[in-house]
């Protein structure tokens, strides 16, 4: 199958819908073979902004090109992408193996490449059994293969996905996160995928696109986005964070950042410090989440700090926190985030 | 924990437990069921059922009360009611193409529409529907008569010059038909059409299918069920008609209801009348067994 993919290049994509602006001069290089999520709340544009690639949808100005090729007023039959729907979208009058063959019986391929093709990318998704089934006799992860099968078959240079991994239930999504990207490193067609879930986004992604009311807000490695956001919005969107005002800036702390101690000792390195009261424990299973409401006036008083401890057999019982007792919670200075709010 | 299922707290329930009274409540429910069912059956007993098997036991005997199968045979040996059976399917079948031709747009049109004004414009399917059928029959007669306003307006244009004659014929009979039959096939295939998921004609373009390929190989499959249900829908229903063809066919397209009709009121023969009924709803449900079977291979 093929081994490349082409550059995505989106400038200047701007959208309104009556008076809501759903895309605001939005601007994105991606490059070939990349694997990029759009990351961003519901009603973000993100997936007005999936559809304008796809060609299902129209901005009202902007460009998209694939590799060197204008497309913005290409219908969508002619842009080659695959594209994976939401809710898979296959053809319920058709076997499996027939909707995996729709596409290549489309571009006239020979019959006995079809069925060697058709086998070969429902092999690829694990279900080279299943191509006389019909698609109600499927589970809902046999039908996420199928679609996908079906949207790489013809080796298209582009991959659009539509929250692919919605429907499925927690186990099998994060199994079909990996699988899908493995796939990807595969066949190496330059894939975009939409979604909510920052988690996915950071697991499967190369890069990830931050979007929130019509407009990018960061694109980034996951790591980037993690380390070192570009605002208070992704900051609070890609893990978890509390917001603290410390020496006049704003400091970004993660939950499983923060180190807690009895009052004074705290010792060694170069710490942030905060003290406060614990106000509540939470048993997670793999980490307790603990709430500390800080009365220290130095730094963010009245705030509520989460905190994450991970759970050992050995340390339990001195590792955890008492609910009211008065503790002092250091952050190595080398793990802050300061948020740059100047840029904003 | 030790994992032993149901017994963990201790406890053990006894075989069939509730047993008894699981299966009183389901027999209850049936019971209330046929119920519920029992005044419409009955009704479909005495009111169609019986007369059906009256008429069928009419067929066979002569106004002198003789048993005979001469209303039978009177059928195959007379030309004229082959015609008579000819024109009725004929008529049945080319109104059916019709209101295909003409319903399959409007049903896709309305499917396609934002609910609101799907809804307005189903109004304008429904309103000709609720009309009685008396005075939209009558309304076609004086809207095609040779004086009337289609033929005025025509004439008035300048697009003919003589009044084209549209009424008491095969065309009056044809236009009238189809015009009451529409809503028939229009709201189960609307109904169908209804259930097509939009995104499978999205899905279809964007794996390479033009607009037309996607609505040949996608959206018309999964109508055709509905169009198919709609079909065997007005073909019956036209097998069977009276009044439309009567008023606008002028006596020159006579069908079997109205040979039946005849075949009562002037010369009062129930047998004869009868056998025609016996016949042509015998012929109706053998089309509409192919009928379904048909579509059941389609839908495969």
């Amino acid at each position: 199958m093929s081994k490349q993919g082409l550059s995505v290049t989106v400038t200047g994509i701007n959208k309104k819908f009556g008076s809501h602006v759903a895309l605001d001069n939005v601007n994105i290089f991606i490059k070939p073979g990349e694997f990029i999520s759009l990351l961003g709340p519901s009603g973000s544009g993100k997936t007005t902004l999936l559809m304008i690639l796809a060609g299902f949808a129209r901005p009202d100005s902007g460009s998209v090109k694939f590799g060197e090729t204008e497309m913005i007023r290409m219908p969508p039959h002619k842009r080659n992408i695959g594209m994976m729907f939401q809710n898979y979208a296959l053809f319920p009058h058709m076997t499996v193996g027939e909707n995996v063959a729709y596409p290549l019986k489309l571009r006239r391929t020979p019959k006995a490449e079809i069925v060697q093709r058709v086998t070969a990318a429902l092999d690829l998704v694990k279900l080279a059994q299943y191509g006389d089934r019909r698609v109600d006799q499927l589970s809902g992860g046999q039908r996420q293969r199928v679609a996908l099968a079906r949207a790489v078959v013809f080796q298209p240079q582009v991959l659009l996905m539509d929250e692919p991994l919605s429907a499925l239930d927690k186990n099998l999504r994060e199994q079909m996160q990996i699988e899908i990207r493995q796939l990807h490193e595969k066949l190496g067609m330059t894939t975009i995928t939409v979604t909510h879930d920052q988690r996915e986004a950071l697991t499967m992604s190369d890069r990830v696109a931050v979007i929130d009311h019509g407009k990018l807000m960061q694109f980034g490695t996951p790591v980037e986005l993690y380390e070192r956001p570009a605002n208070r919005f992704v900051a609070g969107f890609i893990g978890e964070s509390t917001f603290i005002e410390h020496e006049g800036r704003t400091l970004v702390v993660r939950p499983e950042r923060l180190q807690v101690e009895k009052p004074g000792q705290l010792n060694g390195g170069d710490w942030i410090k905060f003290a406060g009261r614990v106000q509540s424990v939470i048993f997670q299973g793999d980490s307790l989440l603990s709430t500390v409401l800080l009365s220290d006036k130095a730094g963010g008083q009245g705030v509520a700090l989460q905190l994450r401890q991970t759970v050992s057999r050995t340390a339990a019982g001195n590792g955890s926190l008492n609910i009211d007792t008065e503790v002092e919670i250091g952050l190595h200075r080398g793990d802050a985030i300061f948020l740059d709010e100047s840029k904003q | 924990m030790s994992g032993q299922g149901g017994t963990s707290l201790g406890l053990t329930a006894p075989a069939g437990l509730n047993a008894e009274g699981i299966a009183e409540d389901i027999r209850r429910e049936r019971r209330n069921l046929r119920l519920l069912a029992s005044p419409a059956l009955g009704l479909v007993l005495v009111l169609i059922i019986g007369p059906m098997l009256w008429l069928f036991y009419l067929s066979f005997y002569n106004e002198h009360g003789q048993f005979t199968f001469e209303h039978y045979a009177r059928m195959f040996d007379e030309g004229a009611y082959f015609t008579i059976f000819w024109t009725t399917f004929e008529v049945s079948a080319i109104v059916t193409l019709f209101c295909a031709l003409l319903g399959y747009p409007l049903a896709y049109l309305l499917a396609q529409m934002p609910a609101r004004w799907a809804n307005i414009v189903m109004l304008g399917v429904l309103v000709p529907f609720w009309t009685a059928l008396l005075v939209r029959t009558y309304a076609w007669l004086v809207l095609l008569q040779r004086r009337g306003l289609v033929n005025d307006t025509l004439v008035s244009w300048g697009i003919i010059d003589q009044p084209l004659a549209l009424v008491h014929n095969l065309t009056g009979t044809l236009i009238g038909m189809t015009h009451v039959m529409i809503p028939f096939l229009v709201l189960p295939l609307y109904a169908t059409m209804k259930t097509i998921d939009p995104n499978l004609l999205r899905a279809s373009g964007s794996l390479g299918a033009s607009p037309t390929r996607a609505f040949w190989s996608v959206y018309y499959p999964l109508s055709a069920p509905g169009l198919y249900a709609g079909m065997i829908l007005v073909f019956i229903f036209c097998l069977g008609f009276y009044v439309t063809p009567a008023v606008l066919g002028g006596g020159r397209v006579i069908m079997i209801a109205q040979r039946i009709d005849n075949s009562v009121s002037l010369y009062p023969s129930w047998g004869a009348a009868s056998a025609l009924g016996v016949v042509l709803l015998l012929i109706t449900i053998v089309l509409m067994v192919v009928g379904l079977w048909i579509s059941k291979l389609a839908r495969r």
